[in-house]
């Protein structure tokens, strides 16, 4: 057992407290010098340990120099940790000062942090780039003796965290310095080992008490499909009101409005419960979490904006309405509950329809079994390598060589080939593009001895003004019209992308009330307060999380085993039973396809379970297939579990259609002209400093002198296909909103075992899917059909002769859209 | 692709979804704001964008070229993104328009980026006059008595309320009298909603927008482009 120097020990003994053995770990550990990651679990003295070998060392040996810098992913959190600190170090009177930088830190106070820097900075992962692209850097990170990422499960695998990877390779560059990863949930403790430091010693505190995970459903009948759990709102109600404090988290934040307004109708006693998003008004924000933490709610319902930040102390139970996605998604938000080590959290499932059933089962077998979710940490991105590579520039000069060792020391970029290093040097100092155009207009020069350095103070400059890794969709002000028309209050921001599904007149619930869309003028959306009417357009799409991998196989085997289902309802029994009956449950292995004639169309429902955005693509390929074969596809529907296409023609020969070639030209031809990539390759465009990031109150400004990125991509796609920017857009998009990995885990695991039933009507797992079609987005590629149907609706309507009654809108409207010609 | 008709009195434009329109009688080709070297100018600017937009709209018009056979191509003005544009073509793409100018007479009629002359074959005017019409690079708001008017510099785009979503998209403006205006057709250029008073003012009594669709032409007139929902 480490012994505590006297002071502590005293401190410790006043408190009543023991050191812990994994506290004890952490202090061996700092003794040796080595790099830690601790694994603990909320409540049980995480911070304390990953400071405590900080504030004994400071304690033993006061120093006017930078000893202990702390990155979060969180604001609020370093705030927080701050304030916390201050207690021991109050109480024993140690010479610690403590300090947060942010960028909300008032410059004045920067610039003397620059002067005279505190033992112990509190920051996050941008503004520590920022620091570090400062010239004096080298000096001010001299004498750093650790660093302490908290959360670090939130950032390893992000930009974020390759962002940062990279940073404290240059601090190790730059100084003895230590790592300490801190985190409550870690699925994959290799990669993270990895990614606090090759020789990293994990210590694993012991668990507190297992969560209470338990499902409850509405009186009503369990609904066959939909995503809002809106039915469940009084059942909800009566929890809240069982318990002192509840987080009510759902999964999206239209959701979130909805459910709010509908637990206010119900909501007899006017229990104090808020509303907390990522669009709602910062100010609003805040002033839900202090009242939260001044205990003067019951209930808050909220989206991830919750998911990680300050503790509460005080939340007695969590609850999930709607699908948990993931089992470490869902640990993470049960550890909200109750941040005392020894009693467990509490924590109630809802889930909003059937599948949702088999999905909240799932999520708890993986609760109990600790089985945590998540992909593996993927490679660091190549965007991020050049917004760094920058700001070493700027820092002062560099050698190609030096930084590319630098670079494959952090553990996202081990193993980047030097060609893309390079590639990536020669994007940032000219373009590089195939023609050499730009040699005068170069942002970096390298000198006779080959050292690289920024071309002019501009180019730091710019550096600055475009720094992090995460791109906001672009937002449109919502402004909420008087009575007597007039200028209209501000309400919050919403995506412009989301702007654009709106059609006057609908209406949309945004901050707890039902708005009615007027117009878009200008850089403002305009609405009125429309009472009494239900919205019309509910979904903002988006931020749905797919369902993960881990929890798509667990609800196969769940399906597949009817002694796991003693545990559900007797509807949901029935259904999976009569599934049985009718056609085939889904196996933990291979693949079910059911083919069926519905309505003069043939149907062909997928049961893939690998998420919506994986889903979506196959839906894409698949029916690119099938019009090859000569099925005449009509349209396609996806949910996180299913896939659902229509076509004229009876499909046949399965087997063909899911062949793994699907993934060569098909793929390549539909990518050409993707929407998704589009949207990817402006983050990736951003990060990369090809344009500017949209800055705050600059919008009238930014239109005239950026160039549109959908514009950008289109010529360098088709002139450049190879260029850097295009590579980094696909290696993107192979993860995130495309997700081909898990296409080709599908492929792979159906190649030889699909199982093919030819049924004469929808079997009962098909009615969730079929429900859906007609409540999906449209997607990007079908806007030529929604132009011409528009056209052709209009020129009917204002046709001055005679009323066309030839005119068809196709059979069901909707599906018109994805018709193909 | 299936360009669309439109009639200015006896005279027949074909209105192309790649945004030219073609007078079949004379064989004239035009194109407004092709801004050239708008990638090297915002280059000079610290922004790198990628230097193939003059290549990209080079290909693109060399194609209308080839399916037009044109006698003549007008060139609507803001044919570079500035005055020293023409200085910063590279090679290629100088061959490329010496190339053009063999198959066809250009007429680069001068924008407000490029006003000032250059040396690239074909003839570099103010404005050019022919038949009933005049070809300018910005309307002017009071028209001749006879003049029909086709021009460029506003980048025209029109959205449009479809049942799912708005959609928006590059146009061709008219009022099917005495003005046509072109949509921009380089590579990087944005656009100006058609309801902005800029444009919007210009017709007094109303207009008709033809929006780009990448096989053909969707056409509305402004009053149904805002009160589309109450007509679904």
């Amino acid at each position: 057992m480490a012994r505590l120097p006297e002071i502590f020990e005293r401190w410790f003994d006043a408190k009543n407290w023991r050191l812990r053995a994994h506290q004890a770990e952490m202090l061996h550990a700092a003794e040796a010098g080595e790099d830690a990651l601790l694994v603990a679990p909320t409540g049980a003295g995480k911070t304390l340990a990953g400071f405590l070998p900080s504030l004994i060392a400071l304690a033993a040996q006061p120093s006017g120099k930078l000893h202990t810098l702390y990155v979060s992913p969180l604001k609020a959190l370093g705030t927080d940790i701050a304030r916390n600190l201050q207690t021991p170090v109050a109480e024993m009177g140690l010479p610690i000062t403590i300090e947060t930088r942010s960028g909300d830190t008032p410059s004045n106070r920067r610039a003397r942090q620059k002067e005279i820097p505190p033992n112990i900075l509190l920051t996050t992962p941008e503004s520590l780039l920022l620091l570090l692209s400062q010239e004096n850097s080298a000096d001010y990170f001299s004498a750093l003796a650790c660093v302490v990422v908290d959360e670090i499960h939130a950032l390893a695998g992000t930009k974020r965290g390759d962002q940062l990877a990279l940073c404290v390779s240059r601090l190790r560059a730059l100084s003895q310095t230590r790592v300490v990863g801190l985190s409550a949930t870690v699925a994959h403790p290799e990669a993270m080992r990895r990614f606090v430091g090759p020789r990293t010693r994990l210590v694993l505190a012991e668990d507190g008490a297992p969560p209470e995970v338990k499902m409850a459903l509405p009186e009503t009948e369990i609904p066959w499909s939909g995503h809002m759990g809106l039915k469940a709102a009084q059942m909800v109600l009566a929890q809240v009101e069982k318990a002192g404090m509840s987080i009510v988290f759902v999964n999206t934040r239209a959701q979130a409005e909805l459910l709010f307004a509908e637990i206010w109708k119900h909501n007899e006693k006017n229990l104090p419960i808020a509303i907390h998003h990522g669009s709602l008004d910062i100010a609003q924000r805040r002033k839900v979490e202090a009242t939260m933490a001044e205990g003067r709610l019951r209930a808050v319902i909220a989206t991830s904006s919750l998911d990680l930040g300050i503790d509460w102390g005080g939340v007695d139970q969590v609850l999930q309405i709607g699908a948990p996605k993931g089992v470490s998604r869902l640990l993470q938000r049960l550890g909200r509950a109750n941040h005392r080590l020894n009693e467990p959290s509490r924590a109630i499932l809802v889930p909003a329809n059937r599948f949702e059933v088999l999905e909240c089962e799932a999520a708890m077998q993986g609760v109990r079994e600790k089985a945590l979710d998540g992909d593996p940490p993927r490679p660091g991105g190549l965007d991020v390598l050049a917004q760094h590579i920058l700001g070493m520039a700027c820092t002062g000069r560099f050698l190609p060589d030096d930084l590319y060792r630098e670079v494959i020391s952090a553990a996202p970029y081990a193993d980047l080939p030097r060609q893309d290093f390079d590639d990536v040097l020669r994007f940032v100092e000219d373009g590089g593009y195939a023609l050499a155009a730009y040699e005068r207009y170069r942002k970096l020069f390298r000198d006779a001895e080959g050292y690289v350095y920024p071309a002019n103070a501009k180019v730091t400059q710019q550096f600055r003004m475009n720094i992090g890794t995460i791109v906001e969709a672009p937002m449109i002000k919502i402004r909420l019209l008087g009575r007597r028309g007039g200028f209209g209050m501000g309400l919050g921001e919403i995506e412009e992308y989301f702007v654009n599904q709106l059609v006057p007149g609908d209406s949309f619930i945004f901050s707890g009330r039902l708005l009615k869309f007027i117009r878009l003028r200008e850089t403002f959306v305009e609405v009125v307060e429309a009472p009494g009417k239900e919205p019309k357009v509910p979904a903002y799409a988006g931020a749905r999380m797919p369902l993960t991998t881990n929890l798509a196989s667990r609800v196969r085997a769940i399906l597949h085993d009817p002694v796991c289902w003693g545990a559900f309802p007797a509807e949901v029994q029935e259904w999976l039973a009569l599934q049985k009956r009718r056609s085939r449950l889904p196996g933990p292995e291979g693949l079910l396809v059911e083919t069926f004639p519905r309505n003069g169309r043939w149907f062909m429902v997928v049961y893939a379970f690998e998420g919506r955005n994986a889903h979506q693509t196959l839906g894409l390929l698949l029916t690119k297939r099938m019009e090859r074969a000569g099925f005449a596809p009509i349209g396609f529907v996806a949910t996180d579990y299913v896939l659902a296409t229509w076509s004229a023609y009876r499909p046949e020969k399965i087997d063909q259609l899911f062949q793994e070639d699907m993934l060569g030209d098909d793929l390549e031809e539909w990518m050409e002209t993707s929407s998704l990539l589009r949207r990817s390759f402006r983050q990736v465009a951003v990060i990369a400093g090809l344009i500017p990031r949209q800055l705050p109150g600059a919008e009238k400004n930014r239109r005239q002198v950026t160039v549109n990125s959908d514009l950008i991509y289109d010529v360098l796609r088709k002139h450049q296909p190879d260029h850097i920017l295009i590579r980094a857009t696909r290696a993107d998009a192979a993860h995130g909103l495309i997700d081909l990995s898990r296409i080709a885990a599908l492929l792979a695991r159906a190649k030889g075992r699909i199982t093919h039933m030819e049924l004469s009507r929808v079997s009962p797992l098909a009615v969730p899917v079929l429900l859906e079609i007609g409540r999906e987005q449209v997607a990007g590629e079908a806007e030529d059909a929604l132009l011409a149907e528009t056209e052709a609706l209009i020129a009917e309507a204002t046709a001055e002769n005679e009323f066309r009654h030839n005119f068809s809108h196709g059979p069901k409207g909707q599906n018109m859209l994805f018709q193909r010609s | 692709m299936t360009a669309a008709p439109i009639h200015f009195r006896n005279e027949r434009l074909m209105l192309d979804p790649s945004g030219a329109a073609f007078w079949p009688a004379k064989r004239v080709l035009i194109v407004a704001d092709l801004h050239f070297e708008k990638s090297t100018a915002f280059a000079a600017q610290g922004a790198l964008l990628p230097p193939y937009d003059t290549r990209a709209a080079l290909e693109r018009l060399t194609r209308l070229v080839r399916l037009y056979r044109p006698a003549k191509l007008i060139a609507l003005g803001d044919s570079f993104h500035d005055g020293k544009g023409p200085a910063r073509l590279a090679k290629d793409d100088r061959a490329r328009i010496e190339a053009m100018a063999r198959e066809a007479q250009i007429i680069w009629v001068a924008g407000n980026h490029d006003a000032t002359p250059h040396d690239l074959p074909g003839q570099c005017v103010a404005e050019h006059r022919e038949g009933p019409f005049v070809f300018r690079h910005q309307a002017e708001p009071r028209l001749g008595l006879r003049d029909i008017e086709i021009s460029g510099h506003f980048h025209p785009k029109a959205s449009i309320e479809s049942r799912a979503k708005r959609i928006s998209r590059p146009c061709f403006v008219s009022d099917g009298a005495s003005r046509l205006i072109l949509p921009a057709f380089g590579s990087f250029t944005g656009g100006l909603d058609v309801r902005d008073p800029a444009i919007a003012k210009l017709f007094p009594r109303g207009l008709r927008v033809f929006l780009l669709g990448q096989e053909q032409l969707y056409s509305f007139a402004l009053e149904q482009l805002g009160r589309l929902a109450e007509v679904a």
